[in-house]
């Protein structure tokens, strides 16, 4: 069991996502930084999508009830066990009764602004619809449906002890960046609206620096910079979307969907930010700004390669180090 | 949507949106549902998403070569046989304006109709469920009339209540939870659309229908 001493705010149960649900109208939810979450499953060795905690909003302490094997990944927000610091993305042991603080994330090793405690075993919280991911709009999921209180207690799956501790793994963000003109960058294939904005909107959805407002959350990212316009207004029908899609509302200022967003909408579309960067947004800042970069359908799928092929090489590495026991 | 061909366009590496040709009609659903029923059994798909006269299907893995489904879904398009619409039939008493509708002054805005030829309007028909999507256990509705179709809200609102009773375009529907929509909310009802406890947890399916019993109208 872990307790939770200072839970922040809007911190939930996560895991890879829900799918299969969608023609009842139930999105996708899951971690929006995917990658920080499977590479922290592969480095306690749980499956990928064993169920942590993604916490945006710190300080944020936990006292462990029982002796555990846990790793922090994603933004490094400077954890420390019973007022020692640990690394991030590295695997430890705490004792019954140590405490983890994390606090506000430094920019200065990595941008990233989401943390997540993974736990050997995986939080052990029902699976509801085929997943462990909280659903806030259907409130069902995770812990009750609803982000973690002060006072909460997490179960624990049960494990056979196959965690080892004392290593780590390099962050993506380190690992696979991807920056244009000094911002963080992602990728984006146009969608079915793209060619209904005027040739300045497309100008500026490539060239200038987008900001995240306060105005964005687990449901959306909505986005402040120059007014995108079509060339003539549209009203289109409800039709599937999903997390990435770009709407631009008749206001003219686009809303990226993230891992809560509806998975329907009518708004048009002018892109999609591609499956393999979603974690990049995910761990983009509000205030902070980004930048789009066209791609086409094979680099989109290329790029999703490269994830994969990190993420087995970190459960290869990962592997390694467990059989040998230690490194050399 | 001039053309008479289906529209295919990507949603990033995740989905491929097939849009059905023409005015939204329920023929035209009732094809959308069956193109569903067969698109879902495609190799490679993971579901098959019906909307408003189109179709999401999600990849299990996306495709590196996309024409052979592309080419597949427009095949089955042509070949399928409408499917009936034969469900059940919800009444759902409506308090039309006041604090539970905050938008209605848009729609008089826009339509240039009164508050009573837009209840009168709004009520008169029996509306198709064509899709569930938005959120948990949300209906997309097919059949309100052209008159009171609204635009979408230029901002989208942050949060509408459970029941919200909205126009968005020339569509209508009832929120079933609380949550963000840019929509342009006339009145309130009462209803459990989702229960994640009940088996199917979505009291409506595509094909079952709803109609509104105004029961006040406040100025």
């Amino acid at each position: 069991m872990i307790e939770v001493l200072s839970a922040g705010a809007l911190a939930t149960v996560q895991d890879l996502g829900r799918t299969g649900a969608l023609n009842l109208g139930v999105g996708t939810s899951g971690a929006m930084d995917p990658l920080a979450l499977a590479a922290g499953n592969i480095l306690l060795r749980n499956e990928e999508n064993a169920a942590a905690l993604e916490i945006p909003l710190f300080p944020f302490r936990v006292r462990f009830t029982r002796p555990t094997v846990f790793a922090v990944t994603g933004a490094d927000c400077a954890p420390q066990l019973d007022e020692a610091p640990v690394l991030p993305w590295w695997a430890h042991r705490a004792d019954a009764g140590q405490v983890l603080a994390l606090a506000v994330p430094s920019a200065a090793t990595w941008r990233a602004c989401r943390a997540y405690l993974c736990i050997a075993g995986g939080i052990d919280v029902p699976l509801v619809l085929g997943s462990r991911s909280t659903q806030l709009r259907g409130a069902f999921g995770g812990l009750e449906g609803r982000p973690l209180r002060d006072g909460d207690g997490l179960p624990i799956v049960a494990t056979s002890d196959r965690a080892k501790t004392g290593f780590g793994i390099t962050p993506p963000g380190l690992a696979l960046p991807l920056e244009v003109d000094g911002l963080p960058a992602v990728r984006v294939l146009p969608a079915a609206e793209y060619d209904s904005f005027t040739p300045s909107s497309h100008e500026a959805l490539w060239s200038e620096p987008w900001k995240i407002t306060s105005q964005s959350d687990r449901y959306g990212y909505r986005l402040a910079g120059p007014e995108l316009r079509p060339q003539r207004p549209m009203e289109l029908r409800s039709h599937g979307i999903v997390p990435g899609v770009i709407q631009v509302p008749h206001g003219g200022q686009p809303i990226i969907q993230m891992r809560d967003a509806q998975p329907s909408g009518g708004y048009p579309k002018i892109g999609t930010v591609i499956d393999a960067d979603l974690w990049r947004l995910g761990q983009a800042p509000i205030g902070s700004r980004i930048r789009f970069v066209l791609c086409s359908w094979d680099e989109a799928l290329d790029a999703l390669a490269a994830t994969r092929r990190w993420l087995s090489n970190v459960r290869r590495l990962v592997e390694l180090y467990c059989d040998q026991g230690a490194v050399r | 949507m001039t053309t008479n061909l289906p529209q295919l366009s990507l949603l990033g590496t995740t989905a491929l949106l097939f849009e059905a040709p023409g005015e939204t009609t329920l023929t035209t659903q009732r094809r959308i549902w069956a193109l569903a029923l067969e698109a879902g059994r495609l190799p490679g798909v993971r579901e098959a998403v019906p909307g408003m006269n189109n179709l999401m299907v999600t990849f299990a893995e996306p495709p590196r070569h996309r024409g052979q489904l592309e080419h597949t879904l427009i095949e089955l398009w042509h070949a399928v046989e409408p499917l009936p619409a034969a469900g059940r039939c919800l009444d759902l008493p409506v308090v039309y304006g006041g604090d539970g509708g905050p938008h209605m002054a848009d729609v008089v805005a826009h339509t240039g109709l009164s508050v009573d030829d837009i209840v009168t309007i709004h009520s008169a028909p029996t509306y198709t469920v064509y899709a569930l999507g938005s959120h948990p256990g949300y209906c997309y509705l097919g059949g309100m009339d052209r008159r009171i179709a609204t635009p979408r809200r230029k901002v989208p609102v942050l949060r509408i209540p459970r029941g919200a009773v909205s126009i968005g375009g020339s569509q209508t529907g009832v929120s079933a939870s609380d949550g963000p929509s840019g929509w342009n909310t006339i009145g309130s009802t009462e209803v459990a659309f989702f229960d994640v406890e009940r088996t199917p947890p979505a009291l409506l399916q595509p094909g079952d229908c709803i109609r509104f019993k105004p029961n006040r109208v406040l100025r």
